[in-house]
């Protein structure tokens, strides 16, 4: 019997284990997916748990529901990754071996690389909403903020889901806007980028939209170390900035057990070919999802589109032919910005988000780089799609591995 | 030889071509950016240039500190503003990629 053993079972490694599934005759080969816990978190509905228009029962399901059958979930933590021996460790002792192995062991934040960050102030006028015990504690802060200063940050680059800090302020503007508060509160977004996102046609278009909301976007700004008892945000160079409440993106790093197997930079991401998605670290090790050191988003919609590449070249490596160097770097994302409506953005390495139409067979067109209603309903949609489409490695009818220009304006 | 009057730049004043790099360049990037070089400088110059020729992308801050030994904190005091960019333009390296 063959052994592919797949690290993660979050988004990644639970999809390509239901897509391998249906590839992989049973007699021939096992399928082995490791994770430490049997929480699956809808992540990004964690964006909507501080506002409370999600609670926690709407984002977490077991992951063994998830798990197709014929494939084998253990339930412990990764030790170490030991490619020479085509082995892998548990913390239990355990030893699997594999004949090809799957990295999707994500990225996860590390609030503890920003001096201060973890000290007194943490969970008090601290949060970050990219942990579940994060968002929901940020409820209860939001809910009892009188007014003052928010500030939202970005400690460093990469993060996955670059966006989600736009979307927590617009979300934000919104909520005091609803609650009838919102000329006592100011917003700031301090970010390491040089503008409100990286590429310029949409940076430009959120940029605006942040204007338009009154919110303001502090670029360039390299935090450095937080001071919880005085409420000050402070840069490597020695700028400040005070808060009542610090809504903070911490940064992100892939998993330890990346660094504990030496496989990786120094962010913990394990080199990876952009287009193959093989590993450059073992010809057998394939990676997916947030874990790659890719230059693309770290998404789940990339996820998506990388699986449909990955799952044919592992194939052709099984049988012992020449990969396709077809992942293009492909991510599409629904950017809330409140008041019931999202803009759309799809790009790759080569192509940046441009402003036009979506095609959407049935549905009709999304509008690109544009604020719409229908937008909004689409980011809701996701939740369902990711539920019972996405995780069960099943075609979603938005989305196809390449990006297309159809639709598109230059 | 190479001078900044004759060097190939991109459209955001990094050299095209590594190869073309000479201390003497690095000592005229820096002058624009009112940084003058000093020995620690170089060591980050060094590492930057050593990292690139083995990994082909400009190292980050956390590369040059975790793996250049080089501490945050001083980084921005060796190059203020912006430690990655000007690190990476002074070693004659490609702008380092903004990851999105
Ligand atoms: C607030 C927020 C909003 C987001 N919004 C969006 C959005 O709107 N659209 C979108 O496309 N994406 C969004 N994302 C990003 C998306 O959730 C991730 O990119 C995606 O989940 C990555 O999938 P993955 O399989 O690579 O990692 P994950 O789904 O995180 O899975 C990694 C798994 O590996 C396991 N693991 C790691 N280390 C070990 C170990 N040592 N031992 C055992 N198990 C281990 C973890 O427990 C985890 O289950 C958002 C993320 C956040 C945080």
């Amino acid at each position: 019997m063959k052994k592919l053993l797949i690290l993660g079972a979050g988004t990644a490694g639970t999809m390509m284990s239901a897509k391998l599934r249906r590839k992989l005759d049973p007699e021939e080969w096992s399928i082995t997916v490791v994770d430490q816990d049997n929480e699956h978190i809808y992540q990004p509905g964690l964006l909507f748990i501080p506002f409370g228009t999600y609670r926690r029962r709407d984002v977490i399901k077991p992951r063994s529901r998830y798990i197709p059958a014929g494939v084998q979930l253990i339930q412990t933590e990764i030790e170490r990754i030991a490619p020479d021996e085509n082995q892998v460790r548990l913390t239990d002792g355990t030893a699997l071996d594999y004949d090809f192995l799957i990295i999707a062991t994500g990225s996860q934040i590390v609030p503890t690389e920003t001096e201060g960050m973890t000290g007194p102030g943490w969970f008090k006028n601290t949060f970050d909403f990219y942990t579940l015990d994060g968002a929901m504690a940020l409820y209860d802060a939001l809910d009892r903020f009188k007014g003052g200063r928010l500030v939202l940050n970005t400690v460093e680059m990469p993060i996955k889901c670059p966006v989600a800090p736009l979307e927590f302020a617009f979300l934000a503007d919104w909520y005091f806007t609803e609650r009838g508060m919102r000329d006592k509160v100011e917003i700031v977004y301090a970010t390491p980028l040089d503008g409100a996102f990286t590429k310029p046609k949409a940076s430009a278009m959120l940029g605006g939209l942040m204007d338009e909301k009154d919110i303001q976007v502090v670029p360039n700004w390299n935090t450095g170390e937080v001071d919880g008892e005085k409420r000050v945000l402070s840069t490597w160079d020695g700028q400040e900035m005070n808060y009542d409440l610090l809504v903070t993106v911490p940064t992100n790093m892939g998993s330890d057990v990346v660094e504990r197997s030496e496989i990786g930079d120094e962010g913990n991401w394990v080199a990876t070919d952009k287009h193959t998605l093989q590993s450059k670290v073992a010809e057998n090790i394939f990676v997916i999802g947030d874990a790659t050191d890719l230059p693309s988003s770290k998404a789940g919609s990339v996820a998506h589109f990388e699986g449909e590449v990955l799952e044919e070249n592992l194939l052709r490596a099984i049988e012992g032919r020449d990969l396709l160097p077809e992942f293009d770097g492909h991510a599409n994302c629904f950017v809330e910005t409140g008041f019931g409506k999202a803009v759309l953005i799809d790009f790759n390495y080569d192509t940046e988000p441009l402003p036009g139409r979506f095609p959407l067979p049935a549905l009709g067109p999304l509008t690109l780089l544009e604020e719409s209603e229908m937008n909004h309903w689409g980011k809701l949609a996701f939740k369902w799609v990711y539920w019972n489409l996405l995780l069960k490695g099943e075609e979603i009818p938005l989305a196809e591995a390449r990006m297309s220009m159809a639709g598109k304006w230059r | 030889m190479t001078t900044l009057a004759n060097a190939q730049l991109d459209a955001d004043g990094f050299l095209t071509n590594a190869e073309d790099w000479t201390p003497e360049l690095a000592e005229e990037f820096a002058r624009e950016a009112e940084i003058e070089l000093t020995d620690r400088h170089w060591e980050v110059i060094d590492f930057c240039r050593r990292d690139f020729a083995e990994k082909g992308t400009a190292p980050t801050v956390r590369r040059i500190t975790k793996v250049g030994g080089i501490p945050t904190k001083e980084m921005y005091q060796l190059f203020p503003g912006g430690p990655g960019i000007l690190a990476a333009r002074i070693s004659g390296l490609p702008k380092p990629k903004g990851c999105i």
